[in-house]
């Protein structure tokens, strides 16, 4: 046999990796990432003639189980049709036998990448906020999504927030109108291939990673564990904010309790106390003495006070005028 | 002239009763055994070859009695039963019992004959020594055992991955695809990355439309892709350990 140049080994392992679309709508366009378990390319669906983002196994399985994974994780993804969350069109296996799903390809940026040219407080909380409404919709589904971080939202170009990588989700519990069985979603409940944690198995990130999630408690993990990656991400948002945001960052160690009963108790409640902050009503979880409830009133009704004060000081002129 | 040897199984014929090689290595059925440790010296003679010269200095001659006598220790003496995939892999395994041979029990060895064997393969050192004269590596007296892993997880995987384009021109022989098998050593295996043959080169040299290349190729890669992994399962002892070394022989990087 030739020698296998240094050039040759790298051709065949790129060759080898590069997922077999023969036989598929899909044409490879670049390989755009990785994660745990599979590597996402950027690819053309030739029949609806638009880009999509292909997620496949770029590793053997030979005993299935991730195959089930990235299944499940299409699963959820098709189980929760919201704005905020990244829809999958399709799924299927290639003829290499490697599992695959597409899904909406996203041009945007990283949360965490973006944040640097985001500079007011305001713009990201709105951002934040709209997290807060994926995250809220999908533990509505029953889906806890375990690795909340700001390398997982995508902001695209038109300013829509999207919470990516549902890889390691959870499912909580089957929502009403799935366990009645109606409809497509009805459906996909029943192939979804239910995948058990086992206990004492450590997913997620540390730093965003609730304190139960880290001790691998799987079992009693519940909608909590997100509210704290989520306050977390609060936190990386407020990097660089101005000392007026002290609410804000009350509302982060509130998201951040080291007890899941001392946080807020869903991800809507943790999104209304950021829309009070941004409407200037004082916070849940920033109890104020009367000085800060005067100044955080003088703030929120400035220019009405302004205006008044104006007009009072010119009627005390007129009549001090009047007077003489 | 060649000078070549014989030692290890036919690479390719393992007949599997078990998926792994180091398994069946530590089996307690004899042949299974033997036919284990073959297909483990097939894999990792070369590595093991190119570290004595690199690493150790040795002579093209020294290198190859030592590279002779070390595997044919590890068949005997049954050097794996010691070794466990969980605290180690199999490639820092043998380099630390190729170190350990080279210290301590080479001055002791009796030079296998050549031909002791019941079963065969031809060991081509002499085509090994050309390949090491186009290695770009060198190591210093101070080399890491990282760099020295590095090195031997390198050429293990373009030793695996020669077992596999072997077993690839076997299979496409077999079933009257050679010319798919042409289009792949022309397309991904010989040249340098600036100067090799495109698509629309090797239609008008097989005479054959252009999709019909792709086609071929796709066709060859995956079965390349599947024999390459199903020689690296029987390097592994388990699942965990199979994907682990699947990401280095694939160039996987997690991110």
């Amino acid at each position: 046999m030739n020698w296998l140049s240094d050039d040759a080994v790298s051709r065949l392992q790129a060759a080898s990796a590069l997922p077999d679309l023969a036989g598929t709508r899909y044409r490879i366009i670049q390989r755009i990432g990785s994660g745990g378990m599979g590597a996402v390319y950027l690819a053309e669906d030739a029949v609806l003639e638009r880009r999509v983002a292909l997620k496949i196994l770029d590793l053997p399985d030979a005993s299935g189980e991730l195959a089930t994974r990235l299944l499940r994780e299409a699963h959820i993804l098709a189980r929760l049709e919201h704005p905020g969350i990244v829809p999958v069109h399709d799924a299927g296996r290639l003829s290499d036998g490697r599992v695959f799903y597409t899904m909406k390809s996203v041009e945007g940026q990283r949360l965490d990448l973006l944040i640097v040219s985001v500079g007011a407080l305001s713009d990201r909380l709105r951002v934040f906020q709209r997290i807060c409404d994926a995250v809220a919709f999908a533990h509505a589904r029953g889906i806890l999504h375990r690795d909340l971080k700001p390398d997982n939202i995508m902001i695209g170009p038109f300013g829509e927030v999207l919470v990516m990588d549902w890889g390691i989700a959870k499912i909580l519990h089957q929502p009403v109108d799935l366990a009645r069985g109606s409809g497509e979603e009805g459906r996909a409940a029943v192939t979804c291939t239910v995948v058990k944690t086992e206990h004492g198995t450590i997913l997620g990130t540390p730093g965003y990673m609730a304190p139960e999630q880290a001790r691998g408690e799987v079992e009693s993990l519940d909608e909590r564990a997100d509210i704290y990656s989520l306050g977390a991400i609060l936190q990386f948002l407020l990097i660089g904010s101005a000392p007026t945001a002290r609410p804000v960052a009350a509302i982060a160690r509130k998201a951040m309790a080291e007890d899941p009963a001392s946080r807020y108790a869903s991800a809507s409640q943790l999104g209304e106390d950021i829309a009070r902050f941004l409407d200037g009503l004082p916070v849940t979880a920033y109890p104020e003495n009367i000085f800060l409830k005067i100044a955080r009133w003088g703030s929120r009704y400035q220019l009405a006070i302004v205006l008044v004060l104006t007009y009072l000081v010119l009627r005390a002129i007129l009549l001090v005028w009047f007077r003489r | 002239m060649t000078s070549n040897t014989e030692i290890g199984g036919r690479s390719g014929q393992f007949p599997i009763t078990r998926w792994s090689a180091i398994l069946a290595a530590r089996s307690k059925d004899p042949g299974e055994r033997s036919r284990g440790l073959e297909a483990i010296a097939a894999a990792y003679w070369k590595p093991i070859y190119k570290y004595f010269r690199l690493r150790w200095g040795k002579s093209h001659e020294d290198a190859k009695d030592l590279t002779q006598e070390f595997f044919a220790r590890v068949i005997e003496k049954e050097f794996l039963k010691s070794f466990d995939p969980a605290k180690a892999r199999l490639r820092t395994f043998l380099r630390v019992c190729a170190d350990r041979f080279l210290a301590n029990e080479f001055k002791a060895a009796k030079r296998l004959k050549r031909g002791g064997g019941a079963q065969h393969v031809s060991l081509d050192f002499e085509a090994t020594e050309t390949e090491l004269g186009r290695t770009k590596t060198s190591f210093s007296a101070a080399a890491t055992p990282q760099a020295m892993d590095d090195f031997l997880e390198k050429e293990f995987i373009r030793s695996l991955f020669g077992l596999a384009v072997e077993t690839l021109r076997e299979f496409c022989a077999s079933r009257g695809k050679q010319v798919h098998f042409q289009i792949f050593e022309a397309y991904d295996l010989l040249g340098e990355e600036s100067n090799h043959a495109g698509y629309a080169e090797l239609a008008r040299k097989f005479g054959i439309a252009t999709t019909d290349v792709t086609n071929y190729l796709a066709f060859a890669r995956r079965e390349f892709r599947r024999i390459a992994l199903e020689k690296l399962r029987e390097m592994t002892a388990s699942d965990a350990e199979f994907r682990r070394e699947a990401r280095a022989l694939l160039g996987v990087k997690p991110e």
